[in-house]
C-alpha cells in the first residue's frame, strides 16, 4: 500500500496536498480500497467554502455511502471535472489523478494536526491489526468451541 | 390448522431436536402479564366455501360498473382491461415473489419493470421514469418534495392549481405540513376550467420553487401548458404536471414535449381494475439530469460476468435502506405487480391500440356532452378542450341523482363537496365502456 | 420445487446455465411494424378531431407492435425467470414470506370488489364499507391497539402517517419536538420517515443481549424527544424485554412509543403491542397477513393508536350508525390525507379474507408454530455457522459468516450458492449491527422436510466453503443469469431501452 511522502493525512482518510496556501483534497488507497467500486461522487460547487472536519462531499459505492470531511478549512476554487462521469478514477489512482478538490485555505494552522506519511501509515497498520485481532479473537474461541 | 402443516408428531420431533417440552417454553422469559391477555379474541376459522360465500354476500351490496351505468372519473377510470392482463399478474411467479434484491432469480420482474419504465418514458415523452410508487397523490407529494432537493433553499413556494384533483392536493399540503420552510399557494382557474394563468403569472417569483397543474386537470380540460412552462421557465420554477387520465396521452401533446421538469400521475386506468381506488399505482418521471434525486426504485440494465445481459435494482444508494434518515423518501414496498399489469396492456395495446381506445373516449364523450346540452336540462360548465371528462351544471342535483339511481345510473361525481363555487357541477366521465345506449339512456333520464 | 442434492452442484456445469432459456428480447426487440395484440371495432370519427391541433400528438413512438400470443409467452417466459413462494423457500428475516392463499385471489377479483368506484355514494357501497369496518375490528382486537385507520399504501407510509399523528398531537399539546429515537437495529424506513416528518435521528444502541435498555432510553430522553420508535421483536429476531419499562421512561417526559409492527407474526397470542406502552403501531398487512408481495407491492400499512391520538388520524373515517356505514371527514384534527381514496382496496379485501381464514386460534397457532420453524433451523444451522444470539429466539434468527470468513467465504457468497441449492436466500447484511448479518425467516406455513432440505443445503455450502471455497465465492452456476455488474448499472444508468440500443445487441 502506498503512502507518498509529500502529503498530508487525516483520521477519516483524506490526503492533502500543500502548495503554498493551495490544498489538494483526495482520499487515500485505503479509503478506496474500503469502499469498493465507486460510483458516484458528490462535489461542491466552485466558490463554497468549505470547513475542517465537516462533510464537504460523499462518496458512493453500490451498497454504501461514505462522507468525506474536509481536513483543512477553505474556500473551493477547483473541482475534478473528470470525477462526475469517471469516478471509477478514485479507484484507479486516488493519489494523483482522482484527486477531489482544490481549495485555498484559510488557516494555515489546519495542517498541525495532519499525520505524515509515516505516521498515517501506523495508524492504517493499527486499523488493520485491530480487525485481525479481533477475527483471531474469535477464532480462537471458536477453536475452544469445537 | 389453516395452512400450518405441521401434525402432533411433527411438532413433538421439531420440539425434541430443540431440547424444548413445549413451544410455549420457548416464550416464557415475556412477561407473565402481558401473555395472559394476549388471547386473540375472534371468532375461530371458516372453511374456504364459508369464506368465499361471506365475501360474496359482501360483494353483493356494491353497485359494479357491470350492474349499473357509472359515469365516473374523478381520478379512478373505468377501461377495458383484455384477459390477458389477469392470466399474467395472476402466475405465481410475479405475485408471490419478493423485491429483487436478488437480480440472479428475479430477472423476470426486474425486466418487466425495466420495459415499464420504458413504456412510461414513451407515453410521457419523459427520460426517467422510476418503477412506480404508492398512488398519483403520493407521486405528486414525492414531486414536491424532490423539487425541493433539488431548487436552493431559497425558493420554498409551491404553486398549485386549484383545477388539480382536491384529493392530491389535500396530500401534497399533509407531505409538506411537517417541512416548516415549505408554502404551499393556490391559483385559482378561470371560465374555460383551465388555471388562471394572470394570476399565475403574478404570483410567481425567486422564491417560487415549483408550479403543479394537471393535465388534463380535474375537471377533464386539456390544460395549454405552453404559457405556463414560459412563466416557470422567466422565473426559475419548476413544472410538475400531473396526469390522472394516462389514456390521453396517446391523443394529446404529452409532458415531454411540452418541457415539464417531472411529470407524474395515476397509472390506473392502464390495465388496473378500479378496486374502489386502490391498489393501482403512482407514475413518476422526470429529466434525465435530476435522476439522482428521484424517489423509489430504478432499473437499470448491465451484464453478468460471461457479459449477458441482465437487470438489476441501481442508484440504491438514494433509498431508506442504504441512506437511512438522508434517503430521497422512505419508500420501500412499493406497487410493481400493478405497474406489471400496466406493463402487460401497454404491451398487448401497443402502438394502435391505445390510440384507437383513446379515440372512442373522446367520440363519445364529445357525442354525450353535445347531446346532454342540447336537451336543455344542463348547462354547460366550462368551456376548455377536454378528452373524456367534462362539467356541466344542473339546477337540482340531489333530484337528478334519485332518478338516475333508480335507473341504475349514477351520472356523474357532484362537486360541491370539493367546489361550492360551481353551482351544481357535476363531472361526468365517459370512456369506451360506456355503451351508445348507455348514453342514450342517461339523456333520457336526465330529460325527465 | 427446484431443490437439488448436494452431490448433483459439486460441479458446476455450462450445461445448467444453458439450458436456461437464452436471454430474452424486450418487447420492443420484438415484434413487426403494424402488428397489434388488440382488436376493437372500428368506430365513426365525430368527435374525434374534438383534440385542437395545438394540443395532439403523432404516435407513441416506441411503443411495441406485438401480437396477443407474442406477448404472453413475452411474460411466461420472465415468469419463469422468477423465484417465488410457490416455486422456492424463501426465508427472508423481517418480510414473512408465508403462503398466499389462493382463495384471497378469488375474493378480490369478485366484480363486487373490483368493479367499484370509488367517488360512487356510500349508499351503493355497503359491502365495501362493512368490510373495512370489520377489518378494522379484527386488527384493533388483534393489537390491543383501539382506533384505526386502513389507509397508508404501505409500512413505510404507515411509518410517515404514525409520526404524523404524534407530531399533531404533541403540537396541540405545546410543541411537536425535535427529536426521534431510533435504536440501531431499526429498518431503514424508521429513519428515513422520522426526516420526512421533520424530525432528527438520535440514534441508541441495543446493549449486549440485543435489546434496548432503560439506561440507554434515559440517556437520550428529554423534552425535545417526540417519540421512540421501536420494533418488537427486534430485527435481531429477540423480544424487546424491556418495552414496557423504556415506554414509561419516554411518557414521564412527555413523549410517545412508536412500534413497527414488521414482525408482528412474532406475536399473535403471545403478546399485544398495545399492552406494552405501545402509542402508535403499523402493520404490514403484506407480511403477517398474507397479502402477496407482488415482486415489490401493492401492500398495506395500517396505522393504529390509542384514543388519545384518535382525533388526528386520516380521514375519511368510517363509521357505523344504526346499520348504515358512512364515511366522515368531520375531524378537524386530522392530519388529512395520506393517499388517494380509501388506500389499497384490493389488498385489505384479502388481509380480511385471510383472517376470516384463521380466526382467532388460527392466528395464534401461526405465531407459535412460526416459533417452532424458527428456532428448529436455529439449532441445527448452529453447528455450522455462527449465531449471533446463542438464545431461543422469536421468529426470526441471525447468523453470521465468522466461520466461513477464514475460507474468505462471505455472506454475499453463501447467499448465492444457495441459489443454486433452488432456495431463495435469507435477508443479507441487515441488521448492520451484525457483521455479514445472514437473517433467517421461515415462517408458520413451511414443512418440516422444506426445512431439512434447507438446512442440509446450507451445511453442505458450509463443507463447500472449507473445501471448495472457489465454487461457492463464483456462485450462483446455475441460474439464468450470473453475479451482475451493479457497479456498471450505477456508473452509467441505463433506465429504460432506446431504438439505438438494439444495434448493439
Amino acid at each position: 500500500m502506498e503512502f507518498p511522502e509529500g502529503l498530508r493525512y487525516s483520521k477519516e482518510h483524506e490526503w492533502v496536498l500543500v502548495e503554498g496556501t493551495t490544498a489538494t483534497i483526495g482520499i487515500t488507497e485505503f479509503a478506496q480500497e474500503e469502499l469498493g467500486d465507486i460510483v458516484y461522487v458528490e462535489l461542491p460547487d466552485v466558490g463554497e467554502k468549505v470547513v475542517k472536519d465537516d462533510p464537504f462531499g460523499a462518496v458512493e459505492s453500490v451498497k454504501a455511502v461514505s462522507d468525506v470531511y474536509a481536513p483543512v478549512s477553505g474556500a473551493v476554487l477547483e473541482i475534478n471535472d473528470l470525477l462526475p462521469d469517471n469516478p471509477e478514477t478514485i479507484n484507479d489512482d486516488p493519489y494523483g489523478d482522482g484527486w477531489m478538490i482544490r481549495v485555498e485555505m484559510s488557516d494555515m494552522d489546519d495542517l498541525k494536526d495532519l499525520m505524515t506519511a509515516e505516521e498515517y501509515a501506523e495508524y492504517v497498520q493499527k486499523q488493520k491489526d485491530d480487525e485481525d485481532e479481533e477475527e483471531d479473537e474469535e477464532e480462537e474461541d471458536d477453536e475452544e468451541k469445537s | 390448522m389453516r395452512y400450518t402443516p405441521h401434525t402432533p408428531s411433527d411438532k413433538a420431533q421439531m420440539l425434541r431436536a430443540i431440547g424444548f417440552d413445549s413451544v410455549e417454553e420457548l416464550y416464557q422469559h415475556i412477561p407473565q402479564m402481558v401473555r395472559e391477555r394476549a388471547r386473540i379474541d375472534l371468532p375461530d376459522g371458516l372453511s374456504e366455501l364459508a369464506v368465499g360465500r361471506r365475501l360474496a354476500a359482501l360483494a353483493s351490496k356494491n353497485a359494479t360498473a357491470s350492474d349499473w351505468s357509472l359515469f365516473l372519473g374523478g381520478g379512478i377510470y373505468h377501461h377495458f382491461i383484455p384477459s390477458a392482463v389477469d392470466a399474467i399478474i395472476s402466475r405465481s411467479e410475479f405475485s408471490t415473489s419478493y423485491t429483487p434484491y436478488q437480480p440472479e432469480v428475479s430477472q423476470g420482474t426486474l425486466q418487466a419493470l425495466f420495459e415499464y419504465q420504458t413504456l412510461i418514458c414513451q407515453l410521457t415523452g419523459m427520460e426517467v421514469s422510476n418503477a412506480g410508487v404508492y398512488d398519483g397523490a403520493a407521486a405528486a407529494a414525492e414531486a414536491v418534495l424532490m423539487s425541493r432537493r433539488i431548487q436552493p433553499a431559497s425558493r420554498r413556494r409551491v404553486l398549485v392549481s386549484r383545477a388539480l384533483h382536491p384529493q392530491y392536493r389535500a396530500v401534497i399540503s399533509t407531505y409538506v405540513k411537517n417541512l416548516d420552510d415549505v408554502r404551499v399557494e393556490e391559483i385559482p382557474f378561470e371560465a374555460s376550467g383551465a388555471t388562471d394563468v394572470e394570476r399565475l403569472a403574478s404570483r410567481l417569483n425567486d422564491r417560487s420553487m415549483c408550479v403543479v397543474v394537471g393535465y388534463p386537470n380535474f375537471f377533464g380540460v386539456i390544460e395549454d401548458l405552453a404559457p405556463i412552462l414560459a412563466l416557470c421557465a422567466g422565473a426559475g420554477a419548476q413544472l410538475i404536471t400531473v396526469t390522472t387520465e394516462p389514456f390521453a396521452l396517446a391523443l394529446v401533446k404529452p409532458p415531454g414535449s411540452w418541457g415539464a421538469d417531472i411529470a407524474v400521475g395515476e397509472g390506473q386506468s392502464l390495465g388496473v381494475s378500479m378496486t374502489l381506488g386502490g391498489p393501482a399505482y403512482g407514475f413518476f418521471t422526470c429529466q434525465k439530469k435530476f435522476v439522482r434525486n428521484i424517489p423509489g426504485r430504478l432499473v437499470g440494465e448491465t451484464v453478468d460476468t460471461e457479459g449477458r445481459r441482465g437487470f438489476v435494482l441501481t442508484l440504491a444508494t438514494r433509498e431508506q435502506h442504504i441512506r437511512r434518515e438522508k434517503a430521497t423518501s422512505n419508500i420501500c414496498t412499493s406497487q410493481t405487480l400493478c405497474a406489471l399489469a400496466s406493463t402487460v396492456f401497454m404491451a398487448l395495446l401497443g402502438k394502435t391500440g391505445l390510440r384507437r381506445l383513446a379515440e372512442v373516449n373522446v367520440a363519445r364523450a364529445h357525442e354525450a356532452r353535445d347531446r346532454l346540452v342540447g336537451q336543455g336540462k344542463l348547462e354547460a360548465g366550462f368551456t376548455g378542450p377536454f378528452f373524456n371528462e367534462f362539467v356541466l351544471r344542473a339546477d337540482n342535483l340531489d333530484d337528478l341523482f334519485k332518478r338516475c339511481a333508480a335507473e341504475k345510473i349514477v351520472p356523474g361525481v357532484a362537486l360541491g363537496q370539493w367546489y361550492p363555487e360551481i353551482k351544481g357541477g357535476l363531472l361526468i366521465c365517459v370512456t369506451e365502456m360506456n355503451e351508445r345506449e348507455e348514453i342514450e339512456r342517461l339523456v333520457r333520464t336526465i330529460s325527465g | 420445487m427446484s431443490e437439488r442434492k448436494s452431490s448433483d452442484l459439486s460441479e458446476p456445469s455450462q450445461a445448467n446455465r444453458k439450458s436456461q432459456s437464452a436471454a430474452p428480447r424486450l418487447l420492443f426487440e420484438s415484434g413487426s411494424t403494424g402488428r397489434s395484440g388488440f382488436y376493437w371495432p372500428a368506430e365513426e370519427a365525430k368527435g374525434r378531431t374534438a383534440i385542437p391541433a395545438a394540443f395532439r400528438r403523432d404516435e407513441i413512438a416506441g411503443f411495441p407492435e406485438l401480437g396477443e400470443l407474442e406477448v404472453l409467452r413475452h411474460f411466461t417466459g420472465l415468469s419463469q425467470r422468477n423465484f417465488a413462494i410457490e416455486s422456492q423457500f424463501y426465508p427472508l428475516g423481517s418480510c414473512t414470506m408465508k403462503y398466499n392463499p389462493k382463495i384471497n385471489e378469488v375474493v378480490a377479483r369478485f366484480p363486487g370488489f373490483a368493479q367499484i368506484h370509488p367517488l360512487a355514494s356510500a349508499d351503493l357501497l355497503q359491502g365495501a364499507l362493512e368490510l373495512l369496518y370489520e377489518l378494522e375490528r379484527m386488527l384493533l382486537e388483534i393489537s390491543g391497539m383501539e382506533q384505526i385507520s386502513l389507509q397508508p399504501s404501505a409500512g413505510a407510509q404507515g411509518e410517515l402517517t404514525g409520526l404524523m399523528l404524534i407530531r399533531a398531537y404533541l403540537a396541540e399539546q405545546g410543541g411537536p419536538r425535535k427529536k426521534i429515537i431510533v435504536p440501531d437495529t431499526a429498518h431503514g424506513t424508521n429513519p428515513a420517515s422520522s426526516t420526512l416528518c421533520g424530525y432528527d435521528v438520535v440514534q441508541i444502541s441495543s446493549n449486549a443481549q440485543g435489546v434496548i435498555d432503560q439506561a440507554a432510553v434515559e440517556k437520550v430522553m428529554d423534552e425535545e424527544v417526540a417519540a421512540l420508535m421501536i420494533t418488537n421483536p427486534n430485527t435481531l429476531g429477540l423480544f424487546e424485554k424491556n418495552i414496557e419499562a423504556v415506554a414509561q421512561v419516554v411518557h414521564a417526559r412527555g413523549g410517545l412509543v412508536y412500534l413497527d409492527g414488521a414482525n408482528l407474526n412474532a406475536l399473535m397470542g403471545i403478546a399485544k403491542p398495545g399492552h406494552m406502552g405501545v402509542d402508535v403501531l403499523h402493520l404490514n398487512l403484506h407480511k403477517t397477513f398474507s397479502t402477496p408481495h407482488g415482486g415489490g407491492g401493492p401492500g398495506a400499512g395500517p396505522v393504529a393508536v390509542k384514543e388519545r391520538l384518535s382525533d388526528y388520524l386520516p380521514v375519511p373515517r368510517i363509521v357505523k350508525n344504526g346499520g348504515q356505514f358512512e364515511l366522515s371527514e368531520d375531524c378537524p384534527k386530522s392530519v388529512g390525507r395520506v393517499r388517494s381514496f380509501f388506500g389499497n382496496f384490493g389488498v385489505l379485501v384479502r388481509a380480511y379474507t385471510y383472517i376470516l381464514s384463521l380466526g382467532g386460534h388460527g392466528l395464534e397457532e401461526a405465531t407459535r408454530m412460526a416459533l417452532l420453524n424458527a428456532n428448529y433451523l436455529r439449532k441445527k444451522l448452529a453447528k455450522a455457522y455462527q449465531i449471533a444470539y446463542d438464545e431461543p429466539c422469536m421468529h426470526e434468527c441471525i447468523f453470521t459468516d465468522r466461520l466461513q470468513h477464514k475460507h474468505g467465504v462471505s455472506t454475499l457468497d453463501i447467499a448465492k450458492r444457495l441459489l443454486d441449492y433452488g432456495f431463495h436466500p435469507p435477508t443479507i447484511y441487515f441488521p448492520l449491527v451484525v457483521s455479514g448479518a445472514l437473517m433467517i425467516e421461515p415462517t408458520e406455513t413451511e414443512t418440516p422436510e422444506t426445512l431439512d432440505s434447507f438446512i442440509e443445503a446450507m451445511l453442505a455450502i458450509a463443507r463447500e466453503a472449507k473445501e471448495q471455497p472457489e465454487l461457492v465465492k463464483n456462485a450462483p452456476h446455475s441460474t439464468p443469469v450470473s453475479r451482475l455488474d451493479e457497479a456498471r448499472a450505477a456508473r452509467k444508468p441505463v433506465l429504460r431501452w432506446e431504438p439505438a440500443q438494439a444495434e448493439n445487441k
